[in-house]
């Protein structure tokens, strides 16, 4: 291989250092009209009027559309559901009716020929609402939170394992509701082609889920509405789903006949999704020797009144370590906000974060090293199937994080190492996720010329795809990488899931992998079939496309370049689209899995707290590309400093509101905050997962980040802070 | 539902406010444009002259992904009125490479793998710019600090510093 695992630029870093990269707001339009939305003041109840007739008296305002006058949509509930969509529940329908479910809610939409009209327009819609009283406080629905059915069976008597154990320990930990808040806006630009077709130029991770949406919604026929997203400016899980802005500017298309850009604002994009504030419950129950006989997870979190959405949060602490007994819980309180939705390692980053803390605190309690710990209840099987994994390198995830970090010079005493007037605190942690693989498709259009274009309809939110795409197709099909162009973000391309969940890099390499063999099964034809070919006894099996000819591995000689078998066959061009689906495996687990090392410098006097050192040691199978695996990972470090000590999404329970629905109240990491990140990539070879050992990355990087920070923190200044974020006011006396 | 048209009211309309004509220097080419002084320069420099390479992020003047020089000085654009700048000089990403050599903040930023999603990239390279040409920086808290407007929800901030390291060596050698 001459390109996958290697450290090559981003092939579409030129485009965005220049300014040339398209994303969904850049699209322009000689027809295009402007959108801006009014949202809804109150938290819950009905539109009793709405009046537009002073921003309809706004000179260049086109149109007002809510939902008294907009254009048909669908009454099925079924229309609405998405490929993300929770099972249970009914989605939030935009200008749909009368009803308010959420502060926030879109209820009008102003169309104007510029902006600014439009933006200045909307301030005029007079609306008065019937209000109902509304809830939107987990700490006092908790009582209220019904139990869902959970995927995880637990095992063995937990309670009762429990009330045995030598040393227990039992705490609640909390994490807020957090906004992914990509830097990108949400946008979406309909350019209106005549004809009835549409090409949605929308701010997604997955085009055929927004077409698949829009079509049912507006019953289009597939073939008259293309959704196309080249470039998005940052997900972490809110664009995995259609949001309001793609119908919204639809609906102003269809009712304008033309052209319509909508771009939310920053406060609007509160409203869309968010990671959901969650209580989460851990009772552990261990021998004195160190070894765990008993471990309960209940998570409890809020959802939107109308649909009911939760990820796995507690069973990753009966998978991590070993356990005879184990218990798991989650339970949902509905409140009066918009559906959450997933957020990078949704479920695990908060779930593990508990599990993490509470084992740092068990091992505290067993006056053991908080590794010794974790390498005392080392599990190499999967105890919810009672499988072996793929692999597993979650050990030397802890020796070469360990030895990086220096962790072997750790005083185990709270309060005992510091810096000047700094309290100076290591804490780590470990973290896991899933390496799932989806059915995926891609296209490869070989020319004479010996150039490829590869081609899917998966996403490149940031995460590398159009870079491991170039990599895989260059070295399947024995290209220089410059001989490759890749096309992906366009819903008329062969299918591909959402981007999301970690699944990506695996499932589009091995489409492209798939459809290459094809490429080199005609090519070794087209090869034997030319006079005197050097291939002529050679066998498929043989065959291998290196530095632009294909080569019998067995024979003698050079083959037969690419380009000279395609013109003796007389092919302009081979063009081939295959799908490919991953055989099932119960026999074995799919996992990532990391351990974090975290230093921080605690000032005594004033609690502020600064992460100074972050190793991260992630085991992830074949890595394709070092330098944006790298990129990606301490990225996720970011988001997870983010998480432990800056991001909550706060709520006025009085008004059922987002308070700080803006990026200077609520608080992301900036440069000055991040300071020392290694990162690094444990060897995982694995032949079972998938023919090139890929697991992918977009997930792992954050989880048990924020535990390692929160336990770094507790043994520089002796507390314990369970509630995220952990804010200077926490560590003040 | 069947569509209905909402008929404008009776009764005057309000006009939008008057554009004005203003002169800027984009990227090195005189531009003229009328605009409504509620028009700031970003939307200025994305809707009417079709520079989308600066981005929007907030329209606050709080991620700076909107950063460009003006006279040499970089500034969120969303935070000043385009007729404010009547005259100005103003640089963008699009106007960072020269006869098609990448400026060096642009290849450091690739070399560094110094952005993921590249939503605040424009912004970034046009801050770091400006951060050279102010010569306060000279250690790398000096850069995290002064590069601190300018918000990178992807993480790319080590990364973004090491870039911007590379490029002021190259400049000084």
């Amino acid at each position: 291989m001459t390109y996958i695992g290697t450290s090559i630029s981003r092939v579409d870093g030129p485009a965005k250092v220049t300014g040339a990269a398209k994303y969904a707001g850049d699209t322009a339009a000689s027809d295009l009209a402007y959108g801006a939305v009014v949202t809804s003041t109150i938290a819950k109840g009905r539109i009793a009027t709405i009046d537009t007739g002073a921003a309809l008296r706004i000179a260049g305002v086109l149109d007002v559309l809510t939902h008294e006058n907009r254009p048909r949509m669908a009454r099925r509930t079924a229309a609405y559901k998405d490929f993300v969509a929770p099972e249970q529940g009914s989605p939030f329908r935009p200008l749909y009716d009368d009803k308010i479910l959420f502060s926030g809610q879109p209820i009008a939409l102003v169309l104007a020929e510029e902006w600014e009209i439009a933006r200045f327009a909307a301030t005029l819609v007079r609306v008065e609402y019937e209000a109902e009283p509304f809830a939107t406080d987990l700490q006092v629905e908790r009582e209220r939170a019904a139990a869902i059915e959970q995927p995880l069976k637990s095992r063995g008597d937990a309670d009762k394992a429990y009330g045995d154990a030598a040393v227990r320990h039992e705490a609640e930990y909390f994490i807020p509701i957090e906004h992914h808040n990509p830097i990108e806006l949400y946008v979406s630009t309909v350019l209106w082609d005549g004809d009835g077709k549409l090409t949605v130029h929308d701010k997604t991770q997955g085009v055929q889920n927004v077409r698949d949406y829009l079509c049912g919604v507006f019953s289009i026929k597939p073939d008259k509405l293309r959704v196309m997203s080249p470039f998005m400016g940052g997900g972490f899980g809110s664009g995995l789903r259609p949001q309001y802005e793609a119908p919204l500017a639809v609906l102003g298309a269809q009712a304008l006949e033309r052209s319509v850009r909508l771009v939310l604002t920053r406060q609007q994009m509160f409203a869309l999704c968010y990671r959901p504030a969650t209580i989460e419950r851990l009772a552990l129950g261990a021998q004195s020797g160190g070894t765990l006989e008993s471990v309960s997870h209940e998570a409890i979190a809020v959802t939107s009144q109308y649909e009911d959405f939760f990820r796995n949060d507690s069973g990753w602490s009966g998978l991590l370590y070993k356990s005879a007994n184990a218990k798991y819980g989650h339970r949902l309180a509905h409140v009066d906000l918009p559906t959450p939705s997933d957020m990078r390692a949704p479920g695990a980053a908060t779930g593990v974060y508990g599990l993490e803390c509470a084992m740092d605190e068990l091992a505290v309690a067993l006056k053991l090293d908080p590794i010794e710990l974790r390498l005392r209840c080392y599990s190499d099987r999967d105890q919810h199937d009672d499988v072996p994994y793929t692999s597993k390198k979650l050990r030397e995830c802890y020796r070469q994080g360990a030895a990086a970090f220096g962790w072997d010079r750790r005083n185990p005493e709270q309060r005992s190492m510091r810096d000047g007037s700094e309290l100076v605190g290591w804490g780590m942690a470990s973290g896991v996720w899933d390496a799932w693989q989806v059915d995926t498709a891609a296209r490869i259009v070989l020319t004479a010329n010996g150039h490829a274009e590869v081609a899917s309809a998966c996403s490149d939110i940031g995460t590398g795809t159009h870079t491991i795409m170039a990599q895989v197709a260059a070295d399947l099909l024995g290209l220089p990488l410059e001989a490759v162009t890749v096309r992906l973000g366009d819903s008329t391309l062969p299918k591909a899931p959402v981007e999301g969940g970690s699944w990506l890099a695996a499932s589009v390499s091995h489409a492209i992998a798939k459809t290459a063999d094809e490429i080199r099964k005609e090519l070794w034809q087209l090869a034997k079939a030319m006079p005197n070919s050097p291939l002529a006894a050679s066998h498929l099996e043989d065959i291998a496309l290196v530095d632009g000819r294909i080569i019998d591995k067995k024979g003698n000689g050079g083959g037969v370049p690419i380009t000279d078998a395609m013109r003796h066959g007389r092919r302009d061009r081979l063009e081939c689209e295959t799908t490919n689906s991953f055989a099932e495996d119960k026999k074995h687990a799919r996992n990532t899995h990391s351990a974090i090392f975290a230093e921080v410098k605690v000032d005594e006097e004033l609690g502020v707290i600064r992460v100074t050192r972050v190793v991260n040691a992630v085991a992830a199978g074949r890595i394709l590309n070092t330098k944006t695996a790298r990129s990606q990972i301490m990225g996720a470090v970011v988001g997870g400093i983010g998480m432990a000590l800056h991001e909550e999404t706060l709520i006025d329970h009085t008004l059922g509101r987002m308070m700080n629905s803006n990026i200077a109240e609520y608080h992301v990491p900036v440069n000055a905050d991040i300071h020392d990140i290694e990162v690094i990539f444990v060897d995982e070879p694995d032949e079972i997962i998938n023919p090139l050992g890929i697991k992918g990355l977009g997930e792992i990087g954050i989880v048990g980040v924020a535990a390692a920070i929160a336990n770094a923190i507790y043994h520089a200044t002796g507390k314990r802070v369970r509630d995220l974020p952990i804010t200077l006011d926490k560590l003040l006396p | 539902m069947a569509r209905t048209r909402r008929k404008r009211p009776n009764g005057q309309t309000i006009p939008a406010p008057e554009k004005i004509t203003i002169s800027l220097t984009v990227n090195g080419a005189p531009r003229e444009l009328a605009v409504a002084p509620w028009v700031t320069l970003l939307d200025a420099l994305r809707e009417r002259l079709g520079l989308t390479g600066t981005k929007k992020g907030c329209d606050h003047g709080q991620c700076g992904a909107c950063t460009v020089l003006v006279d040499g000085r970089r500034i969120n654009s969303c935070m000043t009125f385009a007729v404010m700048q009547d005259g100005a000089k103003v640089t963008t990403v699009e106007g960072l490479a020269r006869d098609g050599t990448l400026h060096p903040l642009q290849q450091a930023f690739i070399d560094h793998d110094a952005f993921q999603c590249g939503s605040c990239t424009s912004g970034q390279l046009c801050s770091a710019a400006g951060l050279i040409a102010e010569g306060r920086a000279s250690t790398v808290e000096e850069i995290r600090e002064l590069m601190s407007g300018n918000l990178c929800r992807c993480g790319a901030y080590p990364n973004i510093v090491a870039a911007i390291q590379q490029a002021m060596e190259r400049q000084r050698s």
